[in-house]
């Protein structure tokens, strides 16, 4: 079980357990779900425990074979002296489940960094390492980082109290038509829209900006340090391995020997564990790979956010574009003027002047129109001020975590590179010794 | 005035001459292998083997210089000797020799104790790559091994010592033969002494060829290293309170790489040499045997060539037992400087002493 620390010290909440419905589920929501803000984390354990194949008709009638993960929750309390803890409550889920958590997500929330599911694939694998889905070591380290996916989204300060996520990890049957009824794949368009367009913003955020610059920054080097581990990794396990041949050799060297027989059999067995050694070195490893990669897909939804920030500050200046040509038109139609070119405009002058009626009818239009439009800017100027100030109150959240993560997982992988030459040093301290009785 | 001394090297007298000769004509006596001459010399107390312990002659093989003639060019080594014996005049000699003249000497050598294990050269011909022949990694192999050729030589009881033993040893030798001249197959010991020989080598070689791909498993480990830390160092950076740490682990892998190259050096050095030379002494052995023609060779019988089995057994115990010591105890240092690098690391990343309790109790 792991629990993440929000630093928050609310009362803990009884979670129903899933034989309720799901209107009497919410009621207990609105009930024990403390002030906005709170992480759900303080208040449950959460914990992806198992994961299992199973087989089923997809959605086009096909018989596939796909992984499911199992959810535990269970309320956090303290558990007194000597009794059992409360079983957890259950349920499974696959892998396309929680990408569909995870879009609706980032269409609800477009100013928060959304915490990113571990790879669909496997990527930057070392030769030894499979690449296959089904294989199970990519499953256990699929299990581990989907765990820490939920772990993350519980304990962030606005994510925690989205109800859909609450339904996502109680209620397995009826939330996939919850996510639906939010309407949110409409939005999934605009999203689209806003990450591939190719708009240009006049006056764009600096802070935006060199935050974008540094996610790509970022994403590069995290991408070849990636790379380059893996092929470090690769290296070492050669060197490693080569060592059991000694193992062999001393040990068929030995059967013709008489008195370095002896030493040199024992140094080989001590060859032969150095081999071995490299498989649990760099199957820990891979853990400091895993939390480098978890920051490289961070960065794509941190570019996300700059992007959509973008978007909605080009569309602010797109209507304050609007709204400024507008107010122009109706200038133009007061003055009697023709400062902007339009065919109306020119076709009236070929054709003859409008009545006064229809001018006056025309500016009333206008007005309405100019009116509707400093509405809008009104808002969007808002919104925009409401998303930047959001978003930035998520990325320097993001930030601190950040810092704190990568500083540890540093530290962790210095402690690997320890307890590895630990090993070494007890190995070639052994075999000296065989040697020794050469 | 001719002022040389004589030294009974394997039965071959050596004149070791010294730089202030010159013949009685006035000219220089020439520094020459045909001023080896054959002699024989008899020696009052042939019967005691020198202990091979008590050594009274010290020679060195040092300071290769390049010679260029006319026709060709080649390295001079310098053979000093020096000596407690009190048939010398003086106690230090210095002649300069090339490696046609050790090849010279072996083979002479060979000719006069066809039973004994005359210890090998080192090749004569460069392998696998290499394209200068005076390459100064090369030669200077080379010397070591001419040293060590040199020494074996002068420690060796039999071969040390003069003719004279050889002539005595001779007769005891055709008397051996006749005996057993009817045989038709040969005793059993040869036989399980060769089949060790055959056995040997092959385990020899084998050891050999994988110590020469953990030396490429090496080099080219140490090739990703190189890349490897500069990227930390790139990530660097791009940060603000991550530079610490990162130019830190950047500044450790460094490191490591460094005391990888040593590692890959020590194993050149020490063990690739010390393998190398006993799969050269196997390939010797082996064609020992195929000698033929010498109906009056000793066999097995005979306790100077099993004494001299058994010397030799010993002397490749030795050399090798000390030289896998060696790797072993390089090895440790290797990981043990790795060790104290990222150990530091550690300590610098740990602010708090509750933390610094942590890294006590992972150890």
């Amino acid at each position: 079980m792991m629990m993440a620390d929000s630093g928050s010290t609310e009362e803990v909440a009884v979670i129903g357990n899933t034989d309720i419905t799901s209107a009497e589920s919410e009621n207990n929501i609105i009930n024990t779900m403390v002030e906005r803000g709170t992480a759900l984390l303080r208040k449950m354990e959460i914990n992806v425990a198992e994961a299992e194949k199973r087989t089923g008709k997809n959605t086009v009638n096909m018989q596939e074979t796909y992984t499911v993960y199992l959810i535990e929750t269970r309320p956090a309390e303290t558990i007194p002296e000597g009794a059992m803890p409360a079983a957890p409550d259950t349920l499974w889920r696959r892998y396309s489940e929680f990408e569909l958590l995870r879009t609706y997500l980032l269409v609800t929330f477009p100013y928060i960094i959304i915490p990113p599911l571990p790879e669909k694939r496997a990527e930057f694998v070392w030769h030894k390492l499979s690449a296959d889905n089904l294989d199970p070591d990519f499953v256990e380290r699929r299990r581990v980082g989907l765990e820490n996916f939920l772990l993350r989204v519980a304990s962030h300060p606005v994510l925690s109290n989205d109800q859909i996520f609450f339904l996502f990890l109680t209620e397995e049957k009826g939330w996939r038509e919850a996510v639906l009824d939010t309407g949110f794949q409409d939005k999934v368009d605009s999203r689209l829209k806003s990450l591939s367009a190719m708009f240009r913003v006049k006056n764009p955020d600096k802070r935006f900006t060199a935050l974008k610059q540094y996610s790509d920054e970022l994403n590069t080097v995290i991408s070849q340090l990636l790379r380059v581990r893996a092929r470090v990794a690769d290296r070492m396990y050669g060197v490693y391995k080569v060592h059991g041949n000694y193992g062999r050799v001393f040990s068929e060297w030995s059967a013709i020997e008489k008195e370095m027989g002896d030493g040199l059999q024992s140094a080989g067995h001590h060859m032969d564990t150095y081999a071995a050694s490299i498989d649990d070195i760099l199957e820990e490893e891979e853990h400091y790979a895993d939390q480098l990669k978890e920051y490289l897909f961070y960065t794509d939804a941190v570019r996300s956010v700059c992007r959509k920030n973008e978007l909605i500050q080009y569309e602010l200046e797109m209507e304050v574009q609007d709204l400024a040509h507008k107010k122009q038109q109706k200038e133009e139609l007061l003055s009697g003027t023709v400062r902007i070119f339009s065919l109306k405009g020119m076709t009236s002058k070929l054709f003859g002047q409008e009545t006064q009626e229809q001018r006056e009818s025309k500016v009333a239009a206008l007005d309405q129109s100019i009116h509707e439009g400093e509405e809008t800017v009104l808002q969007k100027n808002k919104e925009c001020k409401e998303f930047v100030r959001s978003a930035w109150e998520d990325i320097e959240r993001f930030k601190e975590q950040k810092d704190k993560d990568l500083r540890e997982a540093l530290i962790s992988y210095a402690i690997m590179q320890i307890s590895m030459c630990k090993k070494g040093i007890q190995v070639w301290s052994n075999a000296k010794e065989c040697f020794n009785k050469m | 005035m001719v002022h040389a001394q004589t030294t009974v090297l394997g039965g071959i007298v050596v004149m070791v001459m010294d730089k202030n000769t010159s013949r009685a004509d006035g000219s220089p006596m020439p520094n020459s292998p045909s001023s080896m001459v054959n002699q024989y010399r008899l020696e009052e107390d042939e019967e005691e083997q020198q202990d091979a312990n008590t050594k009274d002659l010290f020679i060195s093989v040092d300071n290769p210089e390049s010679h260029v003639t006319a026709i060709e060019t080649f390295i001079m080594y310098r053979v000093v000797t020096r000596t407690m014996r009190s048939e010398f005049d003086s106690s230090e000699y210095e002649v300069r020799r090339r490696y046609q003249d050790f090849l010279w000497l072996r083979s002479r050598l060979e000719e006069n104790h066809p039973t004994l294990i005359v210890h090998p050269l080192p090749e004569k011909f460069v392998m696998k790559g290499m394209v200068e022949r005076f390459n100064d990694d090369f030669i200077e192999t080379r010397r070591k091994a001419l040293h060590r050729f040199l020494n074996k030589i002068s420690e060796h009881p039999i071969l040390k010592q003069g003719p004279g033993f050889l002539s005595r040893m001779g007769e005891t030798v055709r008397a051996v033969a006749n005996s057993v001249r009817g045989l038709r197959s040969r005793p059993e010991e040869f036989t399980v002494m060769q089949e060790y020989v055959e056995d040997f080598s092959n385990k020899i070689c084998s050891v050999d060829k994988v110590t020469q791909r953990i030396i490429k498993e090496q080099r080219e480990y140490l090739d990703e290293l190189k890349q490897y830390g500069p990227t930390y160092t790139q990530w660097a950076g791009s940060e603000e309170d991550l530079v610490d740490p990162l130019k830190g682990v950047a500044s450790c892998v460094e490191r490591c790489s460094k005391e990888t190259e040593e590692q890959i050096q020590h194993l050149s050095e020490v063990l690739v040499p010390a393998l190398h030379e006993y799969v050269l002494c196997a390939e010797t052995l082996k064609l020992q045997e195929e000698v033929d023609g010498l109906a009056d060779r000793v066999e097995l019988a005979n306790n100077a060539l099993k004494g001299d089995w058994s010397r030799w057994q010993d002397s490749m115990r030795t050399d090798l037992k000390s030289a896998f010591m060696s790797t072993a105890e390089k090895n440790m240092e290797y990981y043990e400087k790795c060790l104290a690098v990222w150990e530091s690391f550690l300590l610098s990343q740990r602010v708090e002493p509750a933390e610094q309790k942590d890294v006590e109790d992972t150890s």
